[in-house]
């Protein structure tokens, strides 16, 4: 029998991976500090006109300002008040409600074609009613958040409820537990982690309906130092108004995150 | 207790699921069902556990349950239905904490279920962090914590791989002979029904009605020894399967 050439040996070629972001944990402070960096040189050296955009050492001085003169915690106090008063009120009725349209059909049909009906509207479009209602002063902001946070939490609670599985509750049932019981132990968490990332995107609704209001009528408040700046064209505390505001959002990001963390330790 | 089923006959809207089902649960036996898929055995399952009324019929308990059952009619699922939330102590505790039960004395019957089931020393743990076998014993455990009357068993070992399964049936009949419980016990595999059955009814395809019951008159402890006769056994009922499964798998779903 004639020796057979030998085969050729190759390898596989790899075509599988991709597609799985991993954490990479140094990249977001380089690029943030690599943008602050070229931003401040960039005004040092004139590329960048002060009027158009100040130097963040300029931003910062600006809030320095505000801090030594004793406004920032006036500002800070009154908007986190209006803030916690709007969130909390609009989260505990929104709760409420969303819990009644997840669990009963006619509290269900009643509500959602009305969520459905209001959700859209922009509740700053609403304000001046609210001031005629409320008055100019505290009620009337408050107001406006509570709206704004309300109905994404009804549709964030009852949504959940529909997706908590049914075998479960039926498990329940089958071993004779009280409704009260298949709702506390079952329905609410199994419902919860809709109901913490409703959490999240109300969070931002107030902060952002926070500042609308503040900017039509307020003394005091992140807003309304912000609306000043402008107006004065001091565009450095404008940018020291608007970077509080980005590190309340995180605040609030980072409070959720960890009650998040807490609540769904289950999950990881 | 026994149980009786009385003519029981079910449909979902103009669907026939099930049709003039008959038969007795006895006390201390074990009733398998088998039969094609879409038959209605899980639905039969849950009329018997009163989670769905039948159309016609009904379902009666004969003679009343022993006293100290907490639920008498009590479930296992395919799908173990454990909360993803709650520990394996928590899971169990979950069908306790309603009942009038002081708190050592509810922990004394955990405590006692989990040692049954061999799960000692999982108490602590998650249901993530189990195979499925040990969620499968979980859910056995947080079934004789109320001291059922009749366990329901739906598919319990379907979702399990076939080592797995080998193993919890043992462990069952090794339950069964210590303490013989009444069981009712849903399936399509063959091999656990001639393993656990005293009673094997044998449904036709949709709507389901019963299509042959057959006695198995052997005891569950000796069964590993007897193959030659569980194979027959097998083989009988495989046959009067065929053609049902057959005709069942060529149906259209929503016919």
């Amino acid at each position: 029998m004639p020796e057979a050439a030998p085969l050729k040996e190759r390898q596989v070629a790899f075509r599988g991976g991709g597609f799985a972001p991993r954490p990479v944990g140094f990249v977001g402070p380089i690029v943030f500090v690599g943008l602050l960096l070229f931003w401040e040189v960039g005004s040092r050296l004139g590329w960048i006109s002060a009027l158009i955009l100040p130097a963040p050492s300029a931003a910062l001085a600006a809030l320095r300002d505000l801090f030594d003169s004793g406004l920032l915690f006036k500002h800070l106090g009154a908007s986190l008040q209006r803030l916690l008063l709007g969130w909390c009120l609009g989260t505990l009725a929104g709760v409420a409600i969303g819990l009644a349209a997840g669990l009963f059909s006619l509290a269900r049909a009643g509500v959602v074609p009305l969520v459905s009906a209001i959700f859209p509207i922009p509740k700053i479009a609403l304000l001046p009613l609210f001031i005629i209602w409320f008055g100019i002063g505290e009620e009337s902001k408050i107001a406006t958040i509570f709206f704004g946070v309300f109905f994404p939490t009804v549709i964030a609670v009852y949504g959940g409820i529909d997706n908590v599985d049914r075998s479960l509750i039926r498990m329940g049932q089958s071993f004779g537990l009280r409704w009260t019981s298949i709702v506390r132990k079952i329905v609410l968490p199994g419902a919860l982690p809709a109901i913490l990332s409703g959490f999240r995107i109300t969070a931002s609704i107030a902060i952002i309906l926070l500042v609308a209001a503040e900017m039509i009528a307020a003394e005091f408040g992140v807003g309304a130092y912000i609306l000043m700046a402008g107006n004065l064209m001091a565009t450095d505390q404008l940018i020291a108004g608007v970077t509080l505001l980005s590190l309340l959002g995180l605040t609030v990001g980072w409070l959720i995150g960890r009650a998040e963390r807490f609540l769904l330790r289950w999950r990881s | 207790m026994d149980l009786h089923l009385s003519h029981v006959a079910h449909r979902y809207g103009a669907l026939e699921v099930l049709d003039d089902i008959d038969f007795t649960i006895p006390q201390g036996h074990i009733v398998c069902i088998i039969g094609p898929s879409g038959c209605g055995k899980s639905t039969l399952l849950r009329l018997i556990g009163g989670l769905e009324q039948p159309t016609r019929g009904a379902v009666l308990q004969i003679g009343e349950p022993p006293a100290d059952s907490r639920n008498p009619l009590t479930f296992i699922f395919q799908d173990f239905a454990l909360l993803p939330w709650r520990s394996v102590h928590g899971n169990v505790s979950l069908v306790l904490e309603d009942q009038a039960l002081a708190p050592p004395a509810r922990e004394a019957i955990i405590e006692d279920v989990l040692q049954r089931t061999k799960l000692g020393d999982f108490r602590d743990a998650f249901p993530r962090q189990l195979s499925g076998g040990m969620k499968q014993r979980v859910a056995i455990a947080r079934a004789l914590s109320v001291n059922p009357a009749c366990l329901l068993m739906d598919e319990p070992l379907a979702a399990l791989d076939s080592q797995t399964r080998e193993l919890l049936m043992d462990d069952l009949v090794e339950l069964w002979s210590r303490e013989p419980f009444t069981a009712c016990y849903v399936t399509h595999n063959l091999a656990e029904a001639v393993r656990l059955g005293h009673r094997v009814i044998v449904l036709s395809r949709r709507p389901g009605r019963i299509r042959e019951v057959v006695e198995i008159d052997l005891p569950l402890a000796g069964r590993m020894a007897q193959r030659a006769e569980l194979e027959a056994l097998q083989d009988r009922l495989w046959r009067l399967m065929r053609e049902e499964a057959l005709a069942a798998d060529l149906e259209l779903a929503d016919a």
